[in-house]
């Protein structure tokens, strides 16, 4: 008899590990980040320039988007690419390697930033030699994942599989465009743009808004259209919803990057096609939205014992809240006020923490027991508690970022009777205080959460066998 | 007309036709999902992973209004805005337009308030009140970043309030150095000088403050100065305004005193740079911040 095919975990269970750990370390030094701001001893000078904020903070973004979210993002496609196609992963050898690779990217990230080794460009610092290996490892991913699409044993792909795909077309074609650089020698890090001027700023913000876009919106929609109706156990709302949603998303964000250079060197008809399509986007991301709250009807009583599911949904309120404030804030006029202010900080955080942390940490907690062969967590109470500690975090984040961010704007704009600004810069420095320290209440406790949630793991996986669950007939009308 | 923006028509063409198919694709997709869904709500016919499925419930209404909103208002502004390539829009609206209106209605505003302090000297603004006052606030915006809120400097960055100049503190000789900025330059000496002649000479620059020094090498390091840095620092070290050569006689020091600071000096040289501000903040409010700098001074 012919033992049967089992899917491959190997590779989403350590990925799944390093996203809580990733978590843990990329949240940990926004923490730190944030008290240098209201302690601002704690940039260590006399140690040397390596932990100031501004070898920290780049270090903080690349270990949240890509090492916690990416590594979210691996775990979650390979698993549900697998079991949504009915087959083993396509090369699960490549697989592992895009594994070890993507760890070895990230400490080089952890040691190179803050030896002050930058190309300057946000959100794309790493330089050169890592930049290639990046390259090759999204490569290997494409085939992994593709690979696996093409040999599925049903005739229909699963939406969560078309945003997992589109996410990561999207992210090879922006990475490779946007790092094209000359190496200034083969022994050194540094390298030159190919692009110069405000045509580099342009594809650079062209790169930055849709790394949002594909990285931290597409990836983590595929998520929720797996994770979301299999927690609740409902069908997804619309199918209908879902095409127009998708196509409209993944053509329009390509074109909002300018919004991030109004009133600069850009062309004017590039600022205004940024903002333009940066409003016509707010619908298709409801789309989203919609399209997974809505999934939940039916079956709404189980938000109230579900934490995971709490977590999920939440994400998804979280998402509509930012996809509304990002048009908005693209508006010249609100932008004018809003710009270089913590505005953008509280904004991006509540799309990072609310809806792209918390919708990984909904799909990892489902996961985690999974792939020991289980279905629950070892507490759900815990779960509950990191929920509820993680949804504080995020409501004082956001909310002292908003009033502090519309406070800067409007006193670095308030001039006196002869024309001269009332605050110099510093006064609103100065002002800002408080709210820097709510902040940094609000981070450390979504911190905490972080460290429940590994605690959590641990007791979940400690003294269990892996498990690689069986592959799944095809059901008789796929 | 052709717009600056691009260096050939073809450019003008290819953005007009992505813009253009860029909202029409919107346009279709809206158009062809349109139309009211009745009856009951559908389950589509595959299953994935045992439980997944899809209803095929219609789009909500509203959300279809919201997508049309935002649709009609871009095309309402690509044609009133510039958006479409080199055309214009109908406002004839551009950025550079906006911000030379703005300028020029803050000059109509606020010129008779600065016109009134034109025929006054320096010494007569630094000891009126409201001109003291608007220089201060200038100063808060625009020097305080390297001279401190205070205007009592930072390493590297000079004291203004104590009476002692790099480059002269006549009323006029200040106005001239906000105006065009200024560049201080220090040749470095490593590989001119031993380090031994570095370590000398930096105790004598030292003595000449009356600062604790090793006599012997203070004594040798004379002999350096007078070789090689009398030229800007002067015989007596006194220095030279014309050069913004630091008087190194009088214990005020712009970046530190200690021997260490002064070595590193002499070997690396120094490179000072005050921008100019003359072009951007005009002649009103460089005379009014030149009357309150002088004032800090001068009480």
């Amino acid at each position: 008899m012919q033992s049967q095919a089992t899917y491959d975990y190997k590779v989403v269970r350590l990925f799944a590990i390093m996203t809580v750990v990733w978590g843990i370390v990329g949240m940990l030094v926004g923490v730190l980040c944030a008290a240098q701001l209201v302690w601002p001893e704690l940039n260590l000078s006399n140690v040397g320039e390596f932990f100031h904020f501004g070898r920290l903070r780049p270090l903080h973004t690349n270990a949240v988007i890509f090492a916690f979210g990416g590594c979210a993002l691996f775990a979650t496609s390979y698993y549900v690419v697998q079991r949504t196609c009915h087959t083993r992963l396509f090369a699960p050898g490549l697989a592992m390697f895009t594994f070890w690779m993507w760890q070895l990217i990230i400490l080089s990230a952890a040691i190179t930033l803050p030896l002050g080794y930058t190309t300057g460009k946000e959100y794309a610092e790493l330089v050169w030699p890592i930049d290639i290996a990046i390259a090759v490892t999204w490569v290997s991913y494409a085939v992994v994942f593709f690979g696996t699409i093409a040999t599925r044993k049903v005739d229909h792909i699963y939406v969560a599989n078309w945003f997992f795909g589109a996410f990561i077309i999207a992210v090879a074609l922006l990475h490779i465009v946007n790092s094209a650089e000359v190496p200034v020698s083969f022994s050194s890090l540094q390298s030159y743009p190919v692009y110069a001027g405000a045509q580099d700023a342009m594809v650079q913000w062209w790169y930055g808004h849709n790394a949002v876009g594909f990285f931290l919106t597409a990836g983590f929609l595929g998520m929720m259209y797996y994770f979301v109706p299999k927690q609740a156990e409902r069908p997804v709302y619309s199918y209908r919803l879902s095409v127009v949603h998708f196509w409209a998303l993944i053509f329009t964000y390509m074109w909002a990057g300018p919004h991030h250079l109004h009133y600069t060197a850009l062309p004017d008809w590039a600022q205004s096609v940024g903002m333009l399509f940066s409003l016509i986007l707010l619908a298709p991301s409801w789309g989203g939205m919609i399209n997974g709250i809505m999934t939940l009807s039916g079956a709404w009583h189980k938000l109230r014992t579900d934490p995971i599911l709490k977590f999920l949904i939440v994400a998804l309120s979280f998402y509509g809240m930012s996809t509304f404030e990002g048009p908005m804030m693209s508006v010249k006029t609100v932008n004018a006020l809003s710009h270089y202010t913590d505005w953008t900080v509280g904004h991006v955080h509540s799309g990072a923490l609310g809806w792209v942390a918390m919708i990984s940490i909904g799909a990892i907690y489902y996961l985690l027991p999974r792939m020991v062969g289980k279905t629950e967590m070892y507490s759900t109470s815990l779960i509950t508690v990191h929920f509820w500690i993680s949804t504080i975090g995020i409501v004082l984040y956001i909310a002292s970022m908003w009033i502090a961010g519309v406070m800067q704007g409007l006193m670095w704009r308030a001039t006196d009777a002869d024309g001269t600004l009332t605050y110099s810069f510093i006064e609103a420095v100065k002002a800002t205080y408080p709210f820097w320290t709510i902040r940094l209440l609000g981070g450390t406790l979504f911190l905490v959460g972080m460290i429940i949630m590994f605690y959590n793991m641990v007791r979940t996986l400690s003294g269990q066998k892996a498990y690689n669950a069986p592959v799944l007939p095809v059901a008789a009308h796929a | 007309m052709m717009s600056a923006d691009f260096t050939s028509n073809f450019w003008n063409l290819y953005v007009i036709v992505l813009v253009v198919f860029g909202v029409g694709l919107c346009l279709f997709v809206l158009m062809t999902n349109n139309k009211r869904h009745s009856g009951p709500v559908e389950v589509q016919p595959h299953v994935w992973d045992e439980t997944l499925a899809e209803y095929n419930n219609p789009l909500p209404r509203w959300w279809l209004y919201l997508f049309w909103a935002t649709v009609i208002f871009s095309i309402v502004y690509l044609a009133i805005y510039p958006g479409l390539g080199s055309f214009q829009g109908f406002l004839n609206w551009s950025s550079v337009g906006q911000y030379e209106a703005e300028i020029g209605k803050a000059k109509q505003k606020y010129d008779p308030i600065y016109a009134k302090f034109r025929g006054q000297s320096i010494e007569a603004l630094a000891r009126n009140a409201e001109a003291r006052a608007m220089g201060g606030r200038l100063f808060a915006t625009y020097c305080a970043q390297c001279h401190g809120a205070d205007a009592k400097g930072a390493p590297g960055f000079p004291n203004l309030t104590d009476n002692d100049w790099l480059w002269g503190g006549a009323p006029e000789t200040i106005v001239q150095t906000i105006t065009d900025g200024r560049v201080g330059v220090m040749t470095p000496f490593d590989g001119v000088l031993s380090a031994a002649d570095v370590t000398d000479v930096a105790n004598y620059v030292r003595a000449l403050s009356n600062l604790p020094n090793a006599s012997d090498a203070a004594q040798r390091g004379a002999m350096v100065f007078a070789a090689n840095c009398v030229v800007c620092h002067g015989p007596d070290g006194r220095g030279q305004p014309l050069l913004g050569a630091p008087n190194l006689t009088d214990n005020v020091w712009l970046v530190s005193s200690s021997q260490a600071q002064i070595e590193k000096n002499v070997r690396e040289g120094r490179n000072n740079r005050m921008p100019g501000f003359g072009d951007f903040l005009g002649e009103d409010k460089v005379k009014l911040l030149a009357a309150y700098v002088w004032g800090l001074s001068n009480k």
